[in-house]
């Protein structure tokens, strides 16, 4: 979606962004909106089971590892990418003591029944949401996902809005290695907070810097006839076969989950 | 301050989500006005620049993560609309790529840190920039307390939200403290990294800057030796009847007052904390707890109860004053702005009323 | 031939960019169907701005622009910006897309080409350009001299009416420029062509037009002009060492 251009890729190592695993698996290959309708699917389930079915969450994650696999995206690049959570898990360690109600000694520390719950709860949902996001990340590329969006009816100014900014992303990174090649060979190095005040206003010239070499790529692509949606050249569809495989996923949770409220 | 799947409950992110989509169905209609051929690109960086600094993230001890929100960068650059639709592709594409935020708490994520801080931050930004002389430095100057002020008002609109639908009931007043003390703080790193930007672009590109359209002059050019209007050249903002113009003047003007009042005084001005208090809690909380009525009102109870630190307490109250009386303004301000449209034209007031 | 309207008509043409700074001072002058003309200036001459006019990316001062006899407005823009094909100076500015063949589509399927009819519309601008091998290569794995050709074609795929180029000769070797250069005078279109490059000019365009502090201050045969010593001096053109534009052949 012309995002993944242009010489520089800080989001697109050569068409691809960092999160994204090249392949050609079953997964990598379905139409890039089954995958992302998929996703938002299997997640609005996770979070709407019940917190006390443990097993529930179980079977999720078996699901989710089932795509993995068939994916082919390795159980170390998963749980490396999962790390994006530490913050809530710090939050989640601390619910147990800071939590209100009844409380229950565990090793000789008092905790909040409430709060182990509530700690359970984010940690298992919130686990789930991010590894569903990391598959869906790994398995298809930036532009095919803004295609994807823009199939699944996203307003196209929102569309036009992120592939700007995926395209400024790389400007940015650009310009900023420049500006710090710049500032080196004049001798300066940020080492401490002393020289927070040069990097701060760098930022400032950094801003119009990189707009106006995005400024003259937008002329071009305005030259060219562009009016704020970016022409489809290549129209892929989806086939009836690819939306079952790909909606397989949230339906199986969606058994999981009415039995996780039954049971 | 990205809140992940099953933190806030179901119902809460089903309403914050359709809060969101309507914020964002309003935004669209309103950034055709404030978009045009050349400002897409630059709504498009803004995304960029508020995606990289929200990646820099600090835990925050009892609370959850902190980070740097851009709304207020995003709302004086581009126009509070198109702010909205920024700062949401950001938490979406965050919430996709990255799994920055979970895609179900995506309303709550929307509401908090895209809606509340650049509604806040343009309220506050253009109330300023009527105040203070026309300037460039003016400009710099309301975006910096404009981005102080944004900031602290996301962390107290996730403790609300927190508060409503929080998954597990830890006690409100902890999540407050946690949240808005150190959001005070991010607040200050926000304010100086919008302020320098702001007046960076300023200084070189004014027509970058939606929040600085008035300042600009009309163009004259020299054809053949003599001097010509420009036609049409930066389009001014349509200029609004002279008496509407004033009343929002003064409309602002008080806003503004007890806004710096409510929040800022409060927090350092006096030693005294009974005083501290009783001056945020006169200017901010009692009126709040009168018109609700409700004694158990987490806001009013909170104060006096959960934090220790006066000090801080009083200082919360004063953020929280400060707020609601933003939203609750800003309401205001919507609502008069609404009916003046619709006295405008009697046609609509049939359909309306 | 004079039934035809000019491909491009420029009259009284003043632009100040929003920071106060003028870079028009009323440009006019006209170029008829199937003219290759150059644009020369030093740099700061305004033929940047100039260019921009052309397709109505910079709009709001003074003066009118039409192309084949339409007014640039915002009316027209669509069909003035398919008309009037930009090539810029830098061809990483020009391609966005990730392959050859995306990029050149990119235009025709803006203006709503689709299908067999895209596909062979990319391979009739590809062939001009002799690019039609590099079709599925990413361009920035191109050579620079490629990357302009690609440029040239994501123009020429649109079949515009004028051809505008922006220092098309920048940073090519002498065996790309050359091949360039066969390219351009193999092409039947109106060209104009905004350069710094005397002697390219000379070998292309007949005509040239000088641009000095945003008016147009000569405007006649490329040969005559060049050779006119005192008025290369007042306009910051110099030709290069030893290059004597009296001994060349007359261009086209």
């Amino acid at each position: 979606m012309g995002a993944v251009g242009g010489t520089s890729h800080a989001f697109s190592g050569g068409g691809a962004h960092r999160l994204y695993r090249h392949g050609h698996s079953p997964v990598h290959g379905l139409p890039p909106h089954t995958k992302l309708a998929a996703a938002f699917a299997f997640v609005v389930v996770v979070v709407s089971t019940p917190r006390e079915a443990m097993w529930a969450f179980g079977v999720y994650a078996l699901l989710l590892a089932a795509v993995a696999y068939a994916a082919r995206v390795p159980a170390a690049f998963l749980l490396k990418r999962l790390l994006i959570e530490v913050p809530f898990v710090a939050f989640a360690v601390l619910m147990p003591f800071v939590a209100e109600g009844g409380r229950i000694d565990v090793l000789g520390l008092s905790l909040s029944v409430n709060g182990l719950w509530g700690a359970w709860n984010v940690l298992a949902k919130g686990t789930l949401g991010v590894a569903a996001s990391v598959l869906l990340a790994a398995t298809t590329e930036l532009r095919e996902l803004l295609l994807g969006l823009q199939r699944l009816k996203l307003p196209p100014l929102l569309v036009q809005i992120a592939s700007f900014m995926i395209r400024y992303g790389d400007v940015i990174t650009d310009e900023m290695r420049r500006m710090r090649i710049a500032r080196e060979s004049r001798g300066f190095e940020a080492t401490g907070v002393r020289h927070w005040g040069v990097l701060a206003k760098s930022a400032g010239a950094l801003f119009i810097r990189s707009y106006e070499r995005g400024e003259r790529v937008h002329l071009a692509m305005v030259s060219r006839g562009y009016a704020g949606a970016m022409p489809v050249i290549d129209e892929a569809t989806a086939s009836r076969a690819q939306w079952s495989s790909a909606l397989a996923l949230p339906c199986a949770a969606l058994v999981v989950c009415l039995l996780g409220w039954v049971l | 301050m990205h809140v992940p799947d099953g933190f806030i409950n179901a119902p809460t992110s089903a309403v914050t989500g359709v809060v969101a989509a309507g914020a964002i169905a309003v935004s669209l209609r309103g950034a055709r006005r404030e978009l045009d051929e050349r400002t897409a690109p630059l709504a498009g960086l803004v995304a960029a620049f508020i995606f990289a600094v929200q990646m820099l993230n600090f835990p925050v001890a009892a609370g959850t993560s902190g980070h740097l929100l851009g709304g207020a960068l995003a709302a004086i650059l581009v126009g509070p609309c198109t702010g909205v639709l920024c700062v949401s592709v950001v938490l979406l594409m965050q919430g996709i790529l990255f799994a920055d935020g979970g895609l179900t708490a995506l309303g709550v994520n929307i509401t908090d840190m895209a809606i509340v801080t650049t509604v806040v931050a343009y309220a506050l930004f253009r109330g300023l920039v009527k105040v203070l002389p026309r300037t460039r430095r003016s400009v710099t100057v309301a975006s910096f307390v404009a981005a102080l002020v944004s900031v602290p008002a996301a962390a107290l609109a996730f403790t609300l939200l927190y508060w409503i639908g929080g998954t597990t009931d830890v006690a409100i007043g902890k999540v407050a403290t946690a949240m808005i003390g150190v959001h005070v703080l991010i607040g200050i790193g926000e304010a100086v990294i919008t302020a320098l930007t702001v007046g960076a672009v300023v200084a070189v590109r004014p027509d970058l800057v939606y929040g600085a359209r008035g300042l600009r002059q009309r163009l004259r050019l020299r054809v053949n030796g003599e001097l010509v209007d420009a036609n049409g050249s930066a389009p001014s903002p349509a200029p609004a009847p002279a008496a509407a113009r004033s009343h929002r003047a003064v409309w602002l003007t008080g806003l503004v007052a007890s806004l710096v009042l409510a929040g800022f005084v409060s927090f350092y001005a006096s030693a005294d904390p009974d005083g501290l208090e009783k001056v945020a809690s006169d200017k901010g909380i009692d009126k709040k707890a009168e018109e609700h009525a409700s004694a158990d009102s987490p806001l009013a109870d909170y104060g006096v109860k959960d934090v220790a630190d006066a000090r801080i307490s009083g200082g919360l109250a004063g953020v929280i004053g400060v707020g609601v009386t933003v939203v609750a303004g800003s309401a205001v301000f919507w609502a008069v702005r609404r009916r003046r449209s619709d006295d405008a034209s009697p046609a609509r007031t049939e359909t309306t009323v | 031939m004079t039934a035809l309207p000019a491909s491009l008509d420029v009259s009284g043409l003043a632009f100040a960019y929003p920071d106060g700074h003028q870079a028009l001072f009323g440009v006019d002058f006209s170029v008829a169907r199937g003219e290759r003309v150059a644009l020369l200036g030093p740099n700061g001459a305004g033929k940047t701005t100039l260019v921009l006019h052309l397709n109505g990316i910079l709009t709001g001062g003074t003066g009118t622009v039409s192309v084949a006899g339409l007014p640039v407005d915002r009316r027209n823009m669509a069909e003035i910006r398919r008309r009037v094909g930009i090539v810029f100076q830098d061809p990483d500015d020009q391609l966005f897309m990730p392959t050859v063949r995306e990029d050149v589509a990119f235009g025709p399927a803006a203006a709503g080409v689709k299908g067999p009819e895209l596909e062979a519309c990319v391979d009739r601008a590809l062939t001009l350009v002799g690019m039609a091998e590099f079709k599925d290569r990413p361009p920035h794995h191109l050579s620079f001299g490629q990357r302009r050709r690609v440029a040239v074609a994501t123009v020429l795929a649109m079949e515009p009416e004028i051809l505008v180029l922006d220092e098309p000769s920048s940073n090519l070797d002498p065996a790309s420029r050359r091949e360039l250069a066969d390219i351009l005078r193999s092409l039947d279109v109106t060209v104009l062509m905004v350069t710094h490059d005397l002697p390219y000019a000379l070998e292309l365009c007949p005509r040239a037009l000088i641009l000095s502090d945003g008016v147009i201050a000569a405007d006649g045969p490329t040969a005559r002009l060049l050779s006119d010593d005192a008025l290369m001096r007042a306009h910051r053109l110099e030709l290069p060492f030893g290059f004597d534009p009296r001994s060349v052949p007359a261009g086209g």
